[in-house]
């Protein structure tokens, strides 16, 4: 039994019966990583002995019969731009290269209450921003199932470090799409949770009113169980919503039957790749053979929701990255004077997609031209919310594609930002409603690239989400879960 | 009409506090104008009798009570200072004038 | 042609809360340079704002204090700049709906009362301190920064453009310094910069309505400053306008030393501060309840105690303001008022001899027992004791806090009250003066109020002055 190819749910069985310790799971996914991180480069940095120290002291408090979380000893990898204390904290970005946060997350503080032995920090896009993670200032992540093509992206780190067995379970953000769209290139599940879910405080900040942390893993029943450990209300982060938390295993095995579920017109469009047009739509059957009313939406703002959001999302981001000025902390280029100062260590330490979007956001917010782009954007934002707010007044989940195409290649869209922002237009209506959304695999294209199906919901319906999804894992062959990482070299692992 | 971005990218980079080199400064007045252009086709609708949407959790604003908590030790301010000089942070001279 | 000076002012106020707007830290004055600094203060990546409750509450109270109108939805909107000490590289400051809006304060000027409208109220974050290497910050080769006071709260104050006069600014100010004090939001420390004012000044003829071109004038540390920079200003724009030239719209400081205005240079036209709401902080909504249990605790404010001091206790209009400006021994006026119904008297004392007193001893009113100042007032009226023992036992009173009735005990100090007791040194005086004796016969009475002031001398001044005088004319005129 390979350790390594269990999903979190096994994992916690086998420690909580005592069949393995949470050291040999830890070395069991180090040596993995050993071996298939040169060639996909998903972490920014390792955290090798912090993971074993921690998994030594679950496996001492296990055996002195304590009664641990699920979760505990199981290991996981997260975006490196959730900070943790003591341990550099990049955002993948030049300017924060040698920061070390003196404060942990909230949810990094979950995650050590709960005992989950953390391996590294993943590699993303530069502060979030892109969908490639290809504007990582270190390196590109690679996509395991064809290291030529991109993983996706913002959270394209923490993709493939579950997709390829480096780590059970990860956590990453999603603004716009981060953790859905590489999760549905990778083929993992990833769940964007309702915005006030989960606790923002230490999550690096792109878009404030955007931006939420999430799972990626193997399975449906993964992804809840770490959920449960990191969904809550938190004194520090005024945005966090006092909500009760449900336990999201409790109704994983529920069916889909009398669910009401609506395809979104608008993300099965004709524009998109037919294989995966097809794969939704096949999903969809399944569903209704089973159980599930199934009709057509119409979510009629999804044509605005790009423009919006590439205004909203730039202009927070141009005021939440005023602060990296060589002041306090981050890269310095130095300067005579405090002006040249600021300029040359911002110019120099952003890479162009942050910059570009510092310059979008900074103009839409001037003088001038608020009402024009901002304003107006956010006004656009209450007529999506409208939007889904009907649709869900019919139905109970929201189905479509979760990316146009499959993996595109490495190369192929960086010199050309609008491309490139098009590989989210199924991603960021529901983000600016703050409606829970997630994806799951629904299939496997002709070129033997994952093909992703999203589903959303109305607030702090994660739970149904979750069920449809592991409805739809039963379903499936679960080989098809892994990529073989075919080698430059030649062969497989 | 299309947005030609190349005469603001000056005064937006300045705003920005972002030294921007000419190669740079060229190619991004052309992807913003780009990107621009289709971010304005928001301007289509009719928004004028719809509110804003700034924040989409519904509720008021969360309270503390006025408690002190521990703040960090010194050592953990200044950990990540670029430039430091005894227990302060250090900046280059400051020409421009405070702000209001 | 004749102008008219138009001022408007904006204050800023440091709220006494024990923590920060937005985190834990301490807001206590004077520490070691970032020992109040935590991760929200320092803005370091991740770091989230939450509301200080306190700081709403005083916040609420002040507008309510200067009657400005609350809203019941208010927002935090950023406001964006670069600045060292500033660590987000913005403000969270209230921009299109702050706290309240409106409101006025009643100053009086030249004996008329003047209602000093405002236009808002309104709650921000306080920014970091600099420490230049040089004299001034702008001959400095480096800079020093501080962040203990980044976040503590800041409530801005903003009148309407309707003072006239620096001398009207500065009364509007102490009037204001003196609500704030009473409200108990902030110790109002110009000096260490808990109370800042900004101001802007322009004219404009006489009878014109549109308002001239403004200037700003910054760093006027006292309010004896504001009025020197005020109407320094004013003279200069209008020797300005009178010789036929325009007033540019800068920003100036003023200059303690050279007491003038000195435009700033550098500074570009007006800045783009990119105001949007703040994502982080959901709307401020307060509730009439909120609101009504704020306005129920709100202590008596300057105006209504000096109306009330002079309805109450017939007191004139300079003692109303003293015993309000100074509110200990306005206080101490009422406790004791309540013992010693001669209210006319009393503020005599109170603010003659009493405050003389804790002057001297450095003592406050505070520490003074106002039972014990109504005991000895009542004792002289009793005749127990003379006006100097009186004065006497106050100085002793302020100092060891001991009663009146204790001290004369203890001091043997009762007033001689039996003419035997007298008769005898009064014989004695008559005797060993007879030139003064002769001089009173012949008709100058001077040489009485000596004889007087001999025999108390011999009494250690505890005889009654009165009776004295009767006794002793008797004496020498019966020959
Ligand atoms: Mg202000
Ligand atoms: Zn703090």
């Amino acid at each position: 039994m390979k350790l390594y190819e269990q999903t979190a749910s096994s994992l916690s069985q086998l420690l909580q019966n005592k069949e393995v310790s949470s050291v040999e799971v830890v070395l069991s996914f180090l040596d993995r990583i050993e071996l298939i991180e040169p060639y996909v480069k998903a972490f920014i940095t390792h955290t090798p002995a912090m993971a074993l120290e921690t998994a030594s002291v679950v496996d001492s408090r296990r055996s002195g019969g304590e009664e641990l979380h699920p979760l505990a000893g199981v290991p996981i990898a997260v975006k490196d731009n959730i900070s943790t204390r003591g341990l550099r904290t990049t955002c993948a970005s030049k300017i924060l290269e040698n920061y070390i946060p003196p404060y942990d997350a909230t949810v990094i503080e979950s995650l050590k209450t709960a005992g989950l032995p953390l391996l590294g920090k993943t590699n993303m896009d530069e502060f979030a921003m892109g969908s490639s993670t290809e504007n990582s200032a270190f390196y590109p992540t690679r996509n395991p199932w064809d290291l030529e093509r991109v993983p996706g992206g913002s959270s394209g780190g923490s993709a493939v470090a579950v997709s390829t067995g480096m780590t059970p379970l990860a956590l990453g953000s999603d603004t716009g799409g981060s953790i859905r769209q590489p999760a549905s290139l990778c083929g993992l599940t990833g769940l964007r949770p309702t915005y006030g879910r989960v606790s923002r405080y230490g999550l690096i900040a792109f878009a404030s009113s955007l931006d939420q942390i999430g799972p990626l893993s193997l399975t449906a029943r993964d992804s809840a169980m770490l959920m449960n450990v990191i969904a809550g209300h938190d004194p520090l982060d005024s945005t966090a919503v006092s909500e009760a938390v449900p336990d999201y295993t409790a109704h994983l095995e529920d069916g889909v039957k009398k669910l009401r579920i609506g395809v979104i017109k608008q993300n099965v469009a004709t524009g998109f790749d037919p294989e995966i047009t097809a794969a939704v739509m096949k999903t969809v059957t399944l569903f209704k053979d089973h159980g599930a009313e199934v009709d057509e939406v119409s979510l009629p703002l999804t044509d605005y929701g790009l423009g919006a959001y590439y205004l909203i999302a730039p202009s927070e981001a141009s005021s939440n990255l005023g602060r990296y000025d060589g002041v306090r902390y981050g890269y310095n280029h130095g300067g005579d004077n405090i002006e040249t100062m600021f300029s040359a260590t911002r110019g120099k330490g952003f890479g162009a997609e942050v910059k570009r979007r510092i310059m979008i956001g900074t103009y839409a917010l001037s003088a001038g031209y608020y009402d024009a782009y901002y304003l107006q954007a956010m006004k656009v934002r209450t007529l999506i919310r409208r939007d889904y707010e009907a649709a869900f007044r019919r139905f109970d989940i929201l189905v479509g594609a979760t990316t146009p195409t499959p993996a595109f290649k490495i190369g192929e869209k960086i010199e050309d930002p609008l491309q490139m922002y098009l590989s989210d237009v199924c991603n960021i209506t529901d983000a600016l409603a703050g409606v829970p959304s997630l994806s799951v695999p629904c299939g496997i294209s002709s070129e033997g690239l994952p093909l992703g199906m999203q589903m959303t919901a109305s607030p702090f319906r994660e739970g149904l989400l979750l069920k449809a999804a592991c409805f739809l894992e039963q379903k499936r062959d679960p080989v098809s879960l892994r990529p073989r990482v075919k080698l430059p070299e030649g062969g497989e692992v | 009409m299309a947005i030609d971005f190349s005469r603001e990218v000056d005064y937006v980079a300045r705003l920005a506090r972002l030294t921007l080199e000419p190669a740079e400064k060229e190619r991004m007045a052309g992807q913003l104008s780009d990107i621009l252009d289709t971010a304005r086709r928001i301007q289509e609708l009719d928004t004028s009798a719809v509110e804003p949407t700034s924040h989409v959790v519904d509720m008021p604003a969360v309270l503390r009570d006025d408690q002190t908590r521990p703040s960090l030790i010194l050592s953990r301010v200044l950990q990540n200072a670029p430039r430091r000089q005894k227990e302060y942070f250090r900046v280059p001279s400051i020409i421009r004038t405070d702000p209001d | 042609m004749k102008y008219e000076v138009v001022i408007g002012l904006e204050i800023h106020l440091e709220l006494q809360t024990l923590s920060k707007l937005f985190c834990g830290c301490s807001t206590t004055f004077g520490r070691e340079p970032n020992t109040n600094c935590c991760p929200v203060c320092l803005g370091l990546p991740g770091s989230l704002p939450v509301f200080n409750r306190r700081a709403i509450e005083m916040a609420v109270t002040v507008a309510l204090a200067l009657n400005s109108c609350i809203h019941p939805q208010s927002r935090f909107d950023r406001k964006n700049y670069f600045y060292p000490d500033l660590p987000k590289a913005y403000q969270i400051s209230q921009y299109d709906r702050p706290l309240s809006g409106g409101g006025f304060l009643q100053i009086e000027f030249d004996e008329e009362v003047r209602n000093i409208s405002l236009e808002r109220v309104h709650l921000e974050e306080e920014a970091g301190k600099l420490i230049h290497s040089g004299e001034s910050i702008m001959g400095s080769e480096y800079s020093l920064v501080d962040y203990n006071r980044a976040g503590i709260p800041l409530l801005e104050i903003v009148t309407a453009p309707n003072l006239a006069s620096g001398r009207e600014a500065r009364l509007f100010l102490e009037e204001l310094r003196s609500v704030l004090l009473y409200t108990g939001a902030s110790d109002c420390k110009m000096e260490e910069g808990s109370l800042r004012c900004d101001a802007n000044i322009s004219l404009r003829p006489a009878g014109q309505k549109e308002l001239g071109t403004k200037v700003e004038v910054k760093n006027m540390n006292s309010f004896r400053s504001v009025e020197l920079a005020l109407n320094f200003e004013a003279n200069r724009q209008e020797e300005l306008l009178s010789a036929g030239g325009v007033v540019v719209q800068e920003t100036c400081h003023w200059d303690e030393e050279k007491k003038e205005t000195i435009p700033l240079r550098g500074k570009e036209g007006s800045s783009d501060y990119r105001y949007f709401p703040e994502p982080d902080l959901l709307p401020l909504v307060l509730e009439d309840s909120f609101i009504n249990q704020i306005a129920a605790t709100l202590p008596e404010l300057p105006a209504s105690r000096r109306v009330r001091l002079k309805e109450q206790y017939g007191l004139s209009g300079s003692e109303a303001v003293l015993f309000t400006v100074n509110r200990p021994l306005g206080d101490f006026f009422e406790a004791a008022a309540k013992l010693y119904s001669d209210y006319k008297n009393l503020s005599k004392w109170v603010r003659g001899d009493l405050l003389y007193q804790l002057r001297e001893s450095g003592k406050t009113a505070a520490e003074t027992d106002p039972q014990k100042f109504a005991e000895l007032l009542t004792m002289l009226d009793g005749g127990e004791i003379n006006r100097p023992v009186a004065k006497e036992l106050l100085t002793e009173m302020v100092l060891s806090g001991k009663s009146p009735q204790k001290l004369v005990r203890e001091k043997g100090l009762e007033q001689i009250a039996g003419d035997e007791q007298l008769l005898p040194l009064i014989e004695q005086v008559i005797a060993e003066n007879s030139d003064a004796v002769e001089s009173y016969r012949q008709g100058k009475d001077k040489a009485l109020a000596f004889l007087v002031g001999k025999v108390m001398a011999m009494t250690g001044g505890r005889a009654d002055p009165g009776r004295l005088n009767e006794i002793l004319k008797e004496k020498i005129s019966r020959g």
